[in-house]
């Protein structure tokens, strides 16, 4: 069923004779269902033609052609000869009386300048497709972005306020929001030809995204006129390389007067030589994320890459230990790792381990049955007795909130070795069992002064216990608010933390080892293993 | 005061050992053995400590008060830093003074910074209690902590005596004074 209707006549007739496409011309009658759109474009123009043609008034295709006559075959061929040889477009005459193209390359939309036109069809989906599968990326869904050109918008708005006028002519009620979004009109057609094609729905949360970038270099300059009209809606942004980004041209549209406009565009907008170019056509997934718990069972490993001027100082880290094989697993273009806070190199973490979560940056791969994240968690235990995972899972971007919540609010528990410089007893460190919630001061360390902010952390140690070992050594465990400097507590840092085991003790205390011996965060789920 | 091997009882350097290199300054502002011993951590941060062979920390000494108000308008208690980088810190040059150590003999000493840099902080607990400076100089009883600036990290030593050729010195000194008396 053809969708316009006698109202219509003028204005699509007018378009036609601009060098406006089929598609474009529904979209300025407020065509606003999906049906007509994906007709096939030669039954589209034909049908369109017919349409015109029944009131017997004169088509022109060419303003500057001889003047209007009844359309026959012949006179067909003849016009579309002049506009061949004007280079207007490739335009041939076919044994039914129906216009077919070369290569489907009609005359050029001066609207759209061929987005409605050639690539909203099946064969340039089907290019995408191609590029698509190529990529390798697993997917179930997909959601699809397309960026016109800027100028599209300058375009669209002559050739709404031609029709506009038009309408004022006949008194019709068309607003601008009846007018159907070039984007829209071209997401109604491909979404549906991109499922068939790739077998997936179209979904407009889904993690998979391909996008279609077009440019159209030969009315880039279409914009600058904006420029000069109204400045202060182009500034220069840094990341971008021209000024005359899509909202900066919307809103400069906005501002314009109408005569104002005219006076700097061609209204009807003039037919371009070229369809649009196809800039990039690019895929890429949403970053997924694995979540667990380690422990670290070296006392020279470092959390993350420990590499001074280019040179790596101590080999391989915590997080390159567990994600790499993620990594690879993924086919992830890079990972980001983090956890629930760290410890330092010289710092084994015993007891359940510390939660981590890892993100993993353009995964080609998404789809893992608990099973097989099972047997990766144990190919990482396997190839490391440096560090050991367990509670491997997937988790979402969602749930990392509950880590660093542990960061700040949960506690740990640590077992520390310490050295005293007196002699003691086994009583002279019993006093230390009964101290509860005990406060204590801490400026921020030395050792970690240069990059953090000078300031007083209040930290409370929540309980202790001493295990003697001889004349100079007793082993400590205790548990801690988040964020206390044990090391610190330790030796007093320079007196800088206060009170401290050395001046609870009122001699001089130092720390020789310090594990973790649990992190108190009930966060990644524990799993049966 | 005669330089000694630092004591290993307990089989593993000390706190300042493994985190801190020693530097020297001899005879600071042209005052005999007035020596100062910058600690300089492997992340660049330097406590300013006076060094053993400072009259201060002689035998016999008596602190009667420590002052940081080092001239009309500057005290270093005032100093303060905010944020990451510091902003705000009194800068110091070399000879810029951190404080006065009055003692009871009436003998006045003026500590300097000897580096370059943003003043952190200087050390309140050595204000209520002055013995600290003499009883641990090297960690408790410390001056003041100073950050230099990032390209000067390396630079800054440059003007400064390592432990070997202090401890030169001063053997330089114990001679002279034996020979002479």
């Amino acid at each position: 069923m053809f969708p316009l209707t006698e109202e219509n006549k003028h204005v699509a007739r007018l378009l036609l004779n601009t060098g406006t496409c089929p598609r474009c011309i529904f979209r300025f009658c407020g065509v606003d269902f999906h049906a007509p759109y994906k007709l096939p474009y030669e039954e589209l123009l034909n049908e369109l033609w017919k349409f015109l043609e029944t009131e017997k008034d004169e088509l022109i295709l060419e303003v500057t052609n001889p003047p209007p006559k009844k359309i026959r075959l012949q006179e067909l061929e003849d016009r579309i000869d002049n506009l061949n040889q004007n280079g207007e477009g490739r335009l041939s005459v076919i044994e039914d009386g129906s216009i077919a193209s070369k290569n489907s390359n009609l005359y050029v939309c001066n609207v759209c300048l061929g987005i409605l036109q050639e690539f909203c069809e099946k064969d340039f989906i089907k290019k995408v497709c191609q590029k698509v599968e190529a990529s390798g990326f697993e997917f179930t869904n997909l959601v699809f972005s397309v960026s016109f050109p800027p100028q599209l918008l300058v375009r669209e708005h002559a050739a709404w306020l031609l029709v506009k006028q038009e309408m004022g002519k006949q008194s019709l009620s068309l607003g601008r929001n009846d007018i159907v979004q070039l984007k829209e009109a071209y997401k109604w057609i491909t979404h549906p030809l991109f499922s068939e094609e790739l077998g997936v729905p179209i979904d407009g949360k889904s993690l998979f995204e391909v996008s279609v970038v077009f440019a159209h270099p030969e009315t880039v300059e279409d914009c600058h006129f904006l420029g000069a009209i109204c400045p202060d809606c182009f500034k220069p942004a840094k990341n971008k390389q021209s000024v005359f980004t899509r909202m900066a041209v919307m809103k400069a549209l906005n501002k314009i007067k109408e005569e104002d406009f005219h006076k700097q565009f061609p209204c009807p907008p003039n037919s371009p030589k070229a369809v649009c170019t196809v800039l990039e056509i690019e895929c890429a997934h949403g970053a997924v994320f694995v979540a667990g718990r380690y422990n670290k069972y070296s006392r020279s490993l470092p959390q993350t890459p420990w590499i001074i001027d280019g040179e790596r100082k101590l080999e391989s880290s915590v997080e390159e230990l567990i994600s790499d094989h993620l990594l690879t697993v993924f086919k992830a273009e890079s990972f980001n790792f983090s956890s629930s806070g760290r410890e330092d190199v010289d710092v084994r973490t015993l007891g359940n381990g510390r939660p981590f979560a890892i993100e993993l940056v353009n995964p080609h791969r998404v789809h893992f049955t608990s099973q097989e994240i099972k047997e990766l968690q144990q190919k990482i235990n396997k190839s490391s007795n440096k560090i050991q995972v367990r509670d491997l899972q997937l988790v979402t971007r969602e749930a990392i909130g509950h880590m660093k919540e542990g960061e700040e609010e949960k506690t740990k528990t640590y077992s520390a070795l310490i050295w005293t410089n007196k002699a003691i007893q086994k009583k002279d460190i019993e006093f230390l069992n009964d101290i509860k919630d005990l406060k204590i001061d801490q400026k921020t360390p030395l050792r970690v002064l240069h990059r953090r902010p000078l300031a007083v952390r209040t930290r409370v140690i929540h309980f202790m216990e001493t295990h003697y070992v001889d004349a100079h050594h007793f082993r400590l465990y205790l548990k801690t608010q988040a964020g206390t400097y044990i090391k610190e507590f330790v030796h007093g840092d320079f007196g800088r933390t206060k009170p401290n085991i050395g001046s609870l003790m009122n001699m001089t205390a130092d720390i020789l080892e310090l594990d973790v011996e649990s992190v108190d965060v009930d966060w990644p789920p524990a799993l049966d293993d | 005061w005669i330089p000694s091997p630092k004591p290993l009882s307990r089989g593993v350097p000390s706190l300042v050992d493994r985190y801190f290199t020693r530097w020297y300054k001899a005879d600071v502002k042209g005052k005999p053995c007035e020596d100062h011993c910058i600690l300089q951590h492997s992340n660049r941060i330097c406590v300013i400590t006076l060094a053993g062979s400072h009259p201060v920390l002689q035998s016999g000494k008596t602190i009667k008060s420590i002052s940081y108000q080092i001239s009309t308008n500057c005290s270093r208690l005032q100093n303060k830093v905010s944020g990451k980088f510091k902003r705000g810190a009194q800068f110091l040059t070399e000879l810029a003074p951190l404080c006065k150590i009055y003692c009871s003999d009436g003998e006045e000493y003026t500590i300097s910074s000897c580096v370059r840099g943003r003043l952190m902080e200087v050390n309140e607990n050595i204000l209520h209690k002055p013995s600290i400076l003499q009883e641990k100089p090297s960690t408790e009883g410390y001056i003041a902590v100073v950050l230099p600036k990032f390209e000067e990290s390396k630079s800054i030593t440059e003007g400064l005596l390592t432990q070997k050729q202090y401890e030169e010195i001063v053997v330089k000194r114990i001679n002279a004074t034996t020979a002479t008396s």
